[in-house]
């Protein structure tokens, strides 16, 4: 028992090293004290096991999931929760739970690719608008208002009426709605350090502007643009179930979830678990991204340190 | 090895026009240090700002080793000539590690053997190669600025521009980090343009000085007339007396500008 409890004591000793000797080591110690401030907050951290759980869940939907979600059984359409179906049958005889496991992929799938194209759209627009200021600055930031000019719902709804439904096409309409306010972020951030000491010692050791924008600009703006992508999770996750439930997103019989909830609203009144489970799927999973966003806030903003 | 001739600062156009830097011109020799002294606002780091290529907006000639600048800089002149800035608390990466801060430059510069570069660094700064994993905020006012004077300096320049090296920080350790550019300067025999107020520091680091006020230099002068009082311009006796410390004849006798 010793001997395992001083090995983490060792290792914590070592990620709390106040002089570190590899750049490795610094790097850890910086993560290990965002980790335990992150620790403390214990919103956060439900925040974080919803998110692990809907990872957990969406890597193992065809083991854990008691049913096929595409298999119908209409002899059994509309059954109530409990027994064989936990959470019940919809329509058309499916398990309501095997098809909201697998649609934990389907949302995890659109929250991903969103994240993944928005964030370095705008914080590159972002970057390069408020650290070369001028001319650059105003087409970017005018592209930019453009954009923000539509409500989100109703641009991504034109985009995908004019693409044609189906996931891949609401991702690309959320994505093209969603990065202005990162790019307003990420130059708000930008203007309150270019004029800094710092990047001027950089520009006097001959560092490029793209390098300055690399090394120096983007990761003290990242950390903002973290916590606002966390945050929008929600949103995103919400928009994506809106075109789904308008027909627009993912198509029948795909399980996710907007859509489950589209096919639940006729039996609304008398059979309510048909809209009613995947809804409470898509509140937590907002709620988990919501809570972890707010945590990192705390961790990451360089303004509350 | 500095030159400057008639240098001509503005911010602003038109009405908004400010004249920072007004037909400024000296020279500072191989090996030299020269102080550029004044009040907050006489153009003093506006002149630095123009020299070391932060600010492009200037008319006038500027000579550096003998070669005329423009607008524009390159490497080599970046390799020549560095900065310490005034804040040590803003001008290092809050984000970046010593190392990094110090292996930056190496790199630009392609210098090759960064290791050995920054070991060698921090050596000639006093800090022990404790510190070269830590971020600034784990460091003090007196050790970011020789953090900040070894990026100066890990390029080999032959130039250093100082900007109220000392000013942010406490009196101890203002003595410290004098002591430690005095020493650096004479083992490299490096030139160094020194912008201050303190006439004490100008006494302890410079042969020679310029008085700046209103963006114009009102009198040039060696630290030895300084030390004896010889003065020619009536703001430089004033000054002279202020920094003798406060007292109620010298405040009676400042002229109000």
């Amino acid at each position: 028992m010793t001997a395992a409890a001083n090995r983490p004591a060792g290792l914590r000793a070592w990620l709390r090293e106040e002089a570190p000797s590899s750049r490795l080591q610094a790097n850890l110690v910086q993560l290990y004290a965002g980790w335990r401030a992150l620790r403390r907050n214990p919103l956060a951290m439900i925040g974080l096991a919803i998110i692990l759980v809907l990872l957990a869940v969406a890597a193992l939907a065809p083991w854990i999931a008691p049913f096929d979600p595409l298999h119908q059984d209409l002899a059994n359409r509309l059954t109530p929760p409990g027994g064989a179906h936990p959470l019940g049958t919809d329509d058309l005889g499916r398990d309501i739970l095997s098809r909201i496991l697998h649609g934990a992929r389907i949302t995890l799938t659109i929250v991903v690719l969103v994240a993944v194209a928005v964030a370095p759209l705008g914080l590159a627009i972002g970057c390069l608008a408020g650290y070369f200021g001028g001319w650059v600055d105003s087409v970017l930031m005018r592209i930019t208002d453009v954009f923000m000019a539509f409500p989100r719902l109703i641009l991504a709804l034109a985009f995908v009426a004019a693409l044609g439904p189906g996931i891949e096409n609401a991702v690309l309409a959320i994505a093209i709605t969603n990065w202005p306010p990162y790019a307003r972020i990420a130059r708000a951030e930008t203007l309150t350090i270019r004029r800094s000491d710092f990047i001027a010692a950089a520009r006097l050791q001959g560092a490029s502007s793209l390098g300055i924008i690399w090394g120096h600009v983007v990761p003290l703006t990242i950390s903002s643009v973290i916590v606002r992508v966390t945050l929008d999770m929600a949103g995103i996750i919400l928009i994506a179930a809106g075109l789904g439930f308008l027909g627009l997103g993912a198509q029948p019989p795909s399980p996710e979830w907007g859509a489950m909830i589209a096919g639940g609203r006729k039996y609304i009144l008398d059979q309510w678990w048909v809209a009613t489970m995947p809804g409470i799927a898509i509140c937590v999973v907002s709620l988990g991204f919501n809570l972890l966003g707010d945590g990192l806030r705390d961790v990451l903003d360089p303004k509350q340190r | 090895m500095i030159e400057v001739r008639d240098l001509e600062v503005g911010f602003g156009t038109g009405n908004d026009l400010i004249r920072a830097v007004r037909g400024v011109s000296f020279r500072v020799g191989e090996g030299e240090s020269f102080a550029l002294v004044g009040e907050s606002g006489s153009g003093k780091s506006t002149v630095l700002r123009a020299i070391s290529g932060l600010n492009p907006d200037w008319s006038g000639a500027i000579a550096v080793a003998g070669e005329p600048q423009g607008p524009r800089r390159s490497r080599a002149f970046h390799k020549h000539l560095q900065m310490v800035f005034q804040d040590p608390y803003g001008s290092l990466h809050p984000r970046h590690t010593v190392d990094r801060i110090l292996a930056e430059p190496v790199a630009i510069h392609r210098l090759g053997e960064a290791d050995r570069r920054i070991e060698r660094a921090l050596a000639d700064v006093g800090l022990g190669q404790g510190f070269r994993y830590r971020y600034p905020h784990q460091l003090s006012g007196g050790q970011r600025q020789r953090v900040a004077i070894a990026r100066a300096l890990i390029l080999e320049p032959r130039v250093l521009l100082l900007d109220e090296p000392t000013s942010a920080l406490d009196v101890s350790v203002q003595a410290e980090i004098l002591n430690l550019l005095r020493r650096l300067r004479a083992e490299r025999g490096l030139t160094f343009l020194l912008v201050t107020h303190n006439l004490a520091v100008v006494n302890q680091m410079c042969e020679r000085l310029a008085v700046m006020k209103g963006g114009e230099i009102v009198e040039e002068m060696t630290a030895g007339d300084l030390r004896e009082g010889r003065t020619r311009h009536p703001y430089t006796a004033q000054l002279l007396r202020a920094s003798r410390g406060y007292s109620r004849a010298a405040a009676a006798a400042v002229l109000d500008a």
